[in-house]
């Protein structure tokens, strides 16, 4: 990346940029929560669509309190450990499916299955299986695992088959095999199912939360908004979460990015 | 050396190869001249073992004693110049990696990637990593593509103090005729005519 297209030379015009969306929306929230509660004479808009304002000043008073941060740790590790597991487990069945016909044939159609399946009827079997504190991280990993393995399974495919001839000829190790020729080649589809895995990872893992209510976590602090009829602090802790998302994603399309520097287009 | 006896290879109805033999001198430059399609870069694929023949056997050198540079530079786009030869080279023989540079004239390049070269530079870089791996007999399959005449030239003499025998294959006659033995082929099927 160059000064310029990182926005270094003209800082007012990259702000600008980076801020267009969210003050946009921003401002239709706005809009919406107004023409609610007129629709509603001031009578309980508060219900149906807060205004941001309120919202934000429950997410600063959330912050004060232990609890607040003991949630996005603890969900946070799990969404992370889950998208962990879903990853390796996915990158090393797409290379045993794409290895061995036999393996493809044994587990495609399992891993088709997971892919297909109700998220909400895994939560429930995991809790039988498993007990409610580790659900939300199987959950995430299943969900992952079939992404990585669809979008990895198609990048080895599509390795390059003259740079694997090479590899041959000159008489590459199997290791250098992988690390020189395979690895590189599937860093965009490693971006890919990363940056998508992180999405799903979340919004399962949250999902499985709200289910199973271990504690501390961000989906037992939903469900309880829910329970409360809190909807501004149902506002708060969904901003949270896809705050959270949002970072995890940027940091992965970073890490990405610097593995690439210099070579990648 | 006798490089192959009696090969044979057909795709489909084309005969490729049909009791094609090659015996060649043990050291030296040896050229392969031939129109376009005769099977030139069949044989060297052959040789290299990247292609069975129907038939036909190796006397004297196995695939893996034989060196290929490809038709295409084949360079890792991930890796810099310098890298595309230490990935090659055992680490007790990293210290050459100058000395190959010098070879193909590119010293001061060692950390460009494959994308910041030119067509020529591409191309000497591919020579050098060949060039880097231990064999006792090279085949270049057009190694001076998009190099400037002078600069071939320069680079093939070097290559005349080269430990093992080197078999190119070349259009260009000014570079053949550096070379101590040519050899024109025709085909397909694959003959020697001269």
């Amino acid at each position: 990346m160059t000064p310029s297209t990182m926005g270094w030379t003209n800082p007012l015009k990259y702000l600008g940029q980076k801020l267009l969306a969210p003050v946009f929306w921003l401002g239709v929230w706005q809009l919406f929560a107004f023409l609610v509660d007129r629709s509603v004479q001031g009578r309980g808009n508060e219900l149906l669509l807060p205004y941001p304002a309120t919202v934000f000043s429950v997410l600063v008073e959330q912050a004060g309190q232990a609890l607040f941060w003991q949630s996005i740790l603890a969900t946070l590790l799990r969404v992370v450990l889950g998208l962990a597991l879903g990853a390796a487990l996915g990158a090393l069945l797409a290379a045993l499916t794409c290895l061995s016909s036999w393996c493809d044939r044994l587990l495609s159609p399992a891993i088709r299955v997971i892919r297909a399946a109700p998220v909400a009827s895994f939560i429930l079997m995991v809790i039988l299986w498993t007990g409610r504190g580790n659900v939300p991280t199987v959950i995430a990993a299943m969900m992952v695992l079939p992404v990585v393995w669809d979008s990895l399974s198609q990048g080895i495919r599509a390795t390059d088959p003259k740079l694997l001839e090479l590899g041959r000829a000159y008489r590459f190790s199997r290791k250098k095999i992988l690390t020189l020729i395979y690895l590189p080649s599937l860093r965009p589809y490693i971006l890919s199912a990363l940056t998508t895995g992180a999405g799903l990872a979340w919004k399962s893992g949250v999902a499985a939360e709200v289910l199973c209510l271990p504690r501390p976590a961000l989906g037992t602090q939903i469900y309880n908004t829910k329970y409360m009829l809190e909807i501004p602090e149902l506002f708060a802790w969904t901003a949270v979460t896809v705050a959270l998302s949002l970072v995890l994603e940027a940091l992965l399309r970073r890490a990405m990015a610097r593995w690439g520097r210099g070579w990648s287009t | 050396m006798t490089l192959c006896e009696q090969l044979s290879l057909s795709f489909g109805e084309k005969t490729v190869l049909e009791d094609f033999s090659l015996a060649i001198p043990d050291r030296g430059i040896i050229a392969l001249q031939g129109p376009s399609g005769c099977g030139k870069t069949t044989l060297l694929r052959i040789l290299a073992g990247l292609q069975k023949p129907a038939a036909g056997n190796f006397p004297d050198l196995s695939p893996d004693q034989i060196a290929l540079l490809f038709q295409d530079d084949r360079l890792l786009p991930w890796r810099t110049a310098q890298q595309q030869l230490t990935d090659v080279l055992p680490r007790s023989r990293w210290d050459e990696v100058p000395k190959l540079f010098e070879l193909v004239e590119m010293s001061g390049e060692e950390h460009a990637y494959p994308s910041q070269l030119s067509g020529g530079m591409g191309r000497r870089l591919a020579l050098a990593r060949c060039l880097a791996l231990e064999a006792k007999l090279y085949l270049l399959d057009e190694p001076f593509a998009g190099v400037d005449l002078p600069r071939a030239v320069r680079i093939l003499e070097r290559l005349r103090t080269w430990d093992a025998p080197i078999l190119f294959v070349s259009h260009e006659p000014e570079i053949l005729a550096k070379a101590d033995v040519v050899l024109s082929l025709d085909g397909p099927p694959l003959q020697i005519i001269s």
